[in-house]
């Protein structure tokens, strides 16, 4: 991943501003030719993390082909709050079928692109956790199967929001939705660690898998443009927040994401063939109950009736990820600081 | 119209034979229609296919419940299968078979139907001899053929070299006609007697 | 070119002929010799430029095709029984969007219980769906009707069901035409598509409908499909002229001028059934048949116009509506209101039992002599004994399955040892 190395004379800040950096250096989001993809005026809620990455996701992606983009959307939140009839945020062709089918009309997108010869002409197909992981799973499996020349993105914010915030196969252990509560002395979500998609992506052997979080803006770009050097099959798994269904503040959508990073408890990364080839490192872990306190979701494992067992399973979750996917920098090895040429 | 019932087990390639028959028939231009009964497909498991030949265009598409013929492909069917059933007194049976119909059990048939109306022949031992396996439809029809001449032996022929490529389709050619040659002597034998 | 073919090699070829680009389809008896034959097809390059996508289940087949569509590909797909019922969703989803797809539809029973045998269950299920059902008599009609369908659904912009008999004609083999590529050229122009997504003009294709403009796109949908009926018939008459031969159509009548008896039905089963009309008119009863091509739309003025001078109607149906009573009868009857005739609803064919010449002489027989009752839903060959055995048996504890008690009771499955 490409890194410039920025003097900073702000302390306490992560974010770089534009002045900074050489121009061919700006984000995506920072260029005032974007393509603005999903444009302003839907209907997403305030702090909507999903509005938030598939905006950069897309961008990026029509940067990277020059705007010759087709989307395959799942049925979903982003689905819904894009196209309130009769209007459309979309600036690009767009489609959306059903819910579990978004990876089969990309495939058909992309077989009709083939035969068409339009190489040119790229296709992404999009959706939520819900339409991804479960009831658009065998699909994607055989998209990813097939090696289809489709780019899939998953935005997870584990449980199906549109409907009401239910438990998905995405949700993390002990987090409260609609169909976990924590009632009856359970400590909400007890079953499941969250199906881990990018793994089972990865298994497929496809050309490239990533994942990346709406608080990352040039890490996520960059992973979308990595995408579209390579044909076949790609995927890349977005953590985004979502303040209504985490119980969180609007505000804190990119704070939140950024904690998810630095705990731990989602590793960004990326796999090529089935490899890891790099992972976004942690500077310093952050434990688990600075995330776990800024979502109500999770607001049932503290306090006098909580359940400090599942944090600790959640810390161990966190632990896991650092050590199976070498997620902390390491100043003793030397040169795995992030900025190191 | 000419109504065929063949039967064998699966593995046999009793339906190819309907087909195949049916494009013997097509082939002196006559209207043809073959099509098989379905069990669940498995090898070993009794097959029954149809074929009708006629001058004018078929449109019944019933089982044959009243063939004019049959084809046995598998002697070990004759006791266990109502093979016979619905063949009326005028009809005739080719059975693949080394023995002759007494040998095979079958006297009160043939009491039932005509002197020559029951005949059979050795066609899985002439599979062997051309073929190296014993695979006797196509042969089995070059017989039929000589049998009821509801088809020429070129015909048949012709069906077998369009189902078949190269040295199989030649060697099945050649065990049809020499089925053909069987039949044809053993009829003649009968119709002089 | 006159051939003797197998049914699903004859499809193979009409599809070919009309240059589908992308072929997606997955695995089901009896369709599995079409896409068979296609997937060579294209491997050979005799389908050149195609995409043929072996997909992971009907779903995928259904949702790829949309894909496809919705990019500007002509496209194809084929199924049966359990597989259709699979892609429902997508169904739906195609006749909605509209997407000018064509489908064949090996007809096959639905389970449970499991039965891979042909009955017209699947398609009648789906008969609402907003697919255009066209149901051909012979291999050569099914050949005939693919080409009709990529015309008729590519002018509507709505998709087109081709329904044929599974096994009875997919694995039949009988003569057919299989027409000249340059002919069917002609007679199929290439897919320009009403509506295409194309970066150079985007456009937003499924976004969702509220309560202020449902109906109207709904209306706008039935408003299509009741242009079909003037469609069907012009396309049926250029193909005649094209190819010198009637196929398709609306409806077809058979020696029903002057009938006193009206036979209806749908596929295959009209050969016997007409054999058996010859057969009973050469005994001087004046009888008939109805053959319907189109089943959706619904051809209500031609079939009430072919039958308007009949007194007696036998409708001979290979599905039903559970709890209800016929289908096709149902929609006869709807075509017949206000007129005298008698209708008699007769079930026939369930799960691939054959329906013999002699069955249908027997239930003509009884309908003339007024030994059938119309109003009540006829099994044609229902075995009675075990039925009522069965029926006594319910309600007595721990029965089991009906299906392996009735199987038990044919001797086809071994009684349990005790």
């Amino acid at each position: 991943m490409p890194y410039q190395e920025v003097k900073l004379y702000q302390a306490g800040t992560f974010v770089v501003g534009n002045r900074l950096l050489d121009p061919d250096q700006r984000s995506v989001q920072a260029r005032s030719e974007r393509s603005n993809t999903l444009t302003s005026g839907h209907r997403a809620c305030q702090g909507c993390g999903e509005a938030l990455g598939a905006r950069y996701a897309l961008d990026a992606a029509m940067r990277a082909t020059g705007g010759q983009l087709i989307a395959a959307n799942a049925t979903g939140c982003l689905e819904v709050f894009s196209t309130p009839f009769p209007e459309s945020s979309w600036q690009l062709p767009w489609i959306h079928s059903l819910f579990g089918n978004a990876p089969a009309v990309a495939t058909g997108v992309a077989a009709a692109l083939k035969v068409k010869g339009r190489p040119d002409i790229r296709v992404v197909g999009q959706g939520g956790d819900g339409g991804t992981v479960d009831i658009g799973f065998a699909c994607l499996s055989g998209m990813f199967e097939r090696n289809d020349d489709v780019l899939y993105v998953c935005y997870d914010n584990e449980a199906y929001m549109n409907t009401g915030v239910q438990r998905s196969g995405a949700t993390p252990p002990g987090a409260r939705t609609a169909t976990t509560k924590p009632v009856g002395g359970t400590p909400g979500n007890e079953f499941g660690q969250g199906k881990n998609v990018p793994l089972i992506a990865m298994a497929h052997e496809i050309p490239y898998v990533a994942t990346a979080t709406v608080a990352e803006l040039r890490d996520l770009e960059y992973k979308v443009e990595r995408a579209m050097e390579f044909r076949g099959a790609r995927y890349l798994h977005v953590f985004v927040p979502c303040p209504l269904g985490w119980g969180s503040a609007s505000r804190d959508t990119i704070r939140i994401a950024r904690l998810a990073k630095e705990t731990g408890l989602f590793p960004v990364f990326e796999a090529e063939q089935g490899e890891v080839v790099g992972a976004s490192k942690i500077r310093r872990a952050v434990p688990v109950e600075e995330y776990l306190k800024l979502q109500r979701r999770y607001a049932h494992l503290f306090g006098p009736d909580g359940h400090p067992n599942v944090i600790e399973r959640l810390q161990k979750q966190a632990d896991r990820n650092i050590r199976r996917f070498g997620l902390l920098a390491s100043t003793e090895e030397g040169g795995e600081l992030p900025g190191a040429k | 119209m000419f109504q065929v019932r063949i039967h064998g087990r699966g593995g046999q390639g009793a339906v190819t034979a309907a087909e195949m028959l049916s494009v013997a028939a097509f082939a002196e231009g006559r209207h043809a229609q073959a099509f098989p009964s379905f069990g669940s497909e498995r090898t070993g498991a009794p097959v029954v296919s149809f074929c009708r030949i006629d001058d004018a265009p078929i449109r019944n598409r019933e089982p044959i419940a009243a063939p004019d013929a049959l084809i046995v492909q598998d002697p070990t069917l004759l006791h266990q299968v109502d093979v016979f059933g619905g063949l009326p007194t005028e009809g005739s049976v080719l059975i693949n078979s080394g023995k002759d119909p007494e040998g095979l059990g079958l006297s009160d048939l043939m009491q039932r139907l005509p002197d020559g109306r029951v005949l059979t022949v050795p066609a899985t031992e002439l599979a062997r001899e051309h073929l190296g396996r014993p695979l006797p439809n196509a042969i089995l029809l070059g017989g039929f053929a000589a049998f009821t001449r509801v088809v020429s032996l070129d015909s048949v022929l012709t069906a077998i070299a369009r189902r078949f490529d190269g040295p199989i389709g030649e060697r099945n050619a050649a065990g049809a006609r020499a089925a053909h040659d069987y039949v044809r002597s053993r009829t003649e034998a009968t119709s002089l007697a | 070119m006159l051939e003797q073919k197998e049914g699903s090699q004859a499809v193979a070829e009409a599809v070919a002929r009309c240059r589908p680009e992308v072929i997606c389809a997955y695995p089901i008896s009896p369709q599995t010799h079409i896409v068979e034959r296609l997937s060579d097809l294209v491997r050979v390059g005799k389908i050149d430029p195609c995409e043929f996508v072996s997909v992971e289940s009907e779903f995928a087949a259904m949702s790829v095709a949309i894909g496809a569509s919705a990019t500007g590909a002509r496209t194809y797909t084929a199924t049966a029984s359990q597989g259709l019922l699979f892609m429902v969703e997508a169904l739906y989803n195609a006749s909605g969007l509209g997407f000018p797809i064509v489908m064949t539809v090996a007809n096959r029973a639905i389970g449970a219980p499991i039965n891979i045998w042909n009955d017209h269950s699947d398609s009648m299920s789906q008969r609402d769906s907003g697919w255009i059902q066209l149901y051909a008599e012979s291999n050569q009609e099914a050949l005939d009707l693919h080409i009709q369908a990529y015309r008729l659904a590519e002018e509507l912009s709505l998709p087109v069901m081709v329904c044929m008999d599974g096994f009875i004609l997919t694995h039949a083999y009988e003569e057919v035409d299989v027409p000249g590529q340059d002919d069917v050229d002609s007679f199929l122009p290439p897919y320009e598509p009403r509506q295409v997504l194309d970066p150079s003009d985007p456009v937003t294709i499924g976004a969702m409908v509220g309560p202020e403009a449902f109906t109207e796109v709904k209306y706008l949908m039935h408003a299509k499909q009741m242009q079909a009926l003037d469609s069907i018939p012009r396309i049926a008459e250029e193909f005649e002229s094209a190819f010198g031969r009637p196929s398709g159509g609306l409806v077809r009548t058979y020696r029903a001028d002057d009938a006193e008896t009206i036979v209806v039905a749908l596929g295959s089963v009209l050969g016997t059934i007409e054999d058996v009309v010859d057969e009973l008119r050469d005994e001087g009863v004046k009888i008939g048949a109805l053959a319907i091509k189109c089943f959706r739309p619904y051809p209500l003025g031609e079939v009430r116009e072919a039958l308007e001078d009949a007194r007696r109607i036998v409708v001979l149906e290979k599905a039903f509506a559970v709890g209800a009573g016929g289908i096709v009868g149902q929609n006869v009857r709807l075509a017949l209101s206000g007129m005298p005739a008698r209708v008699y609803d007769v079930v026939a064919g369930l799960g691939g039992r054959s329906i013999t010449k002699r069955s249908l002489h027997a239930l003509f027989e009884d309908v003339l002599a007024d030994r059938l009752e119309s109003g009540r839903l006829h099994f044609l060959d229902l075995n009675s004994e075990i039925v009522q055995r069965e029926l006594e048996r319910a309600g007595k504890g721990r029965t089991g399955p009906h299906a392996e008690n009735m199987l038990r009771d044919l001797g086809i499955v071994a009684a349990r040892s005790h």
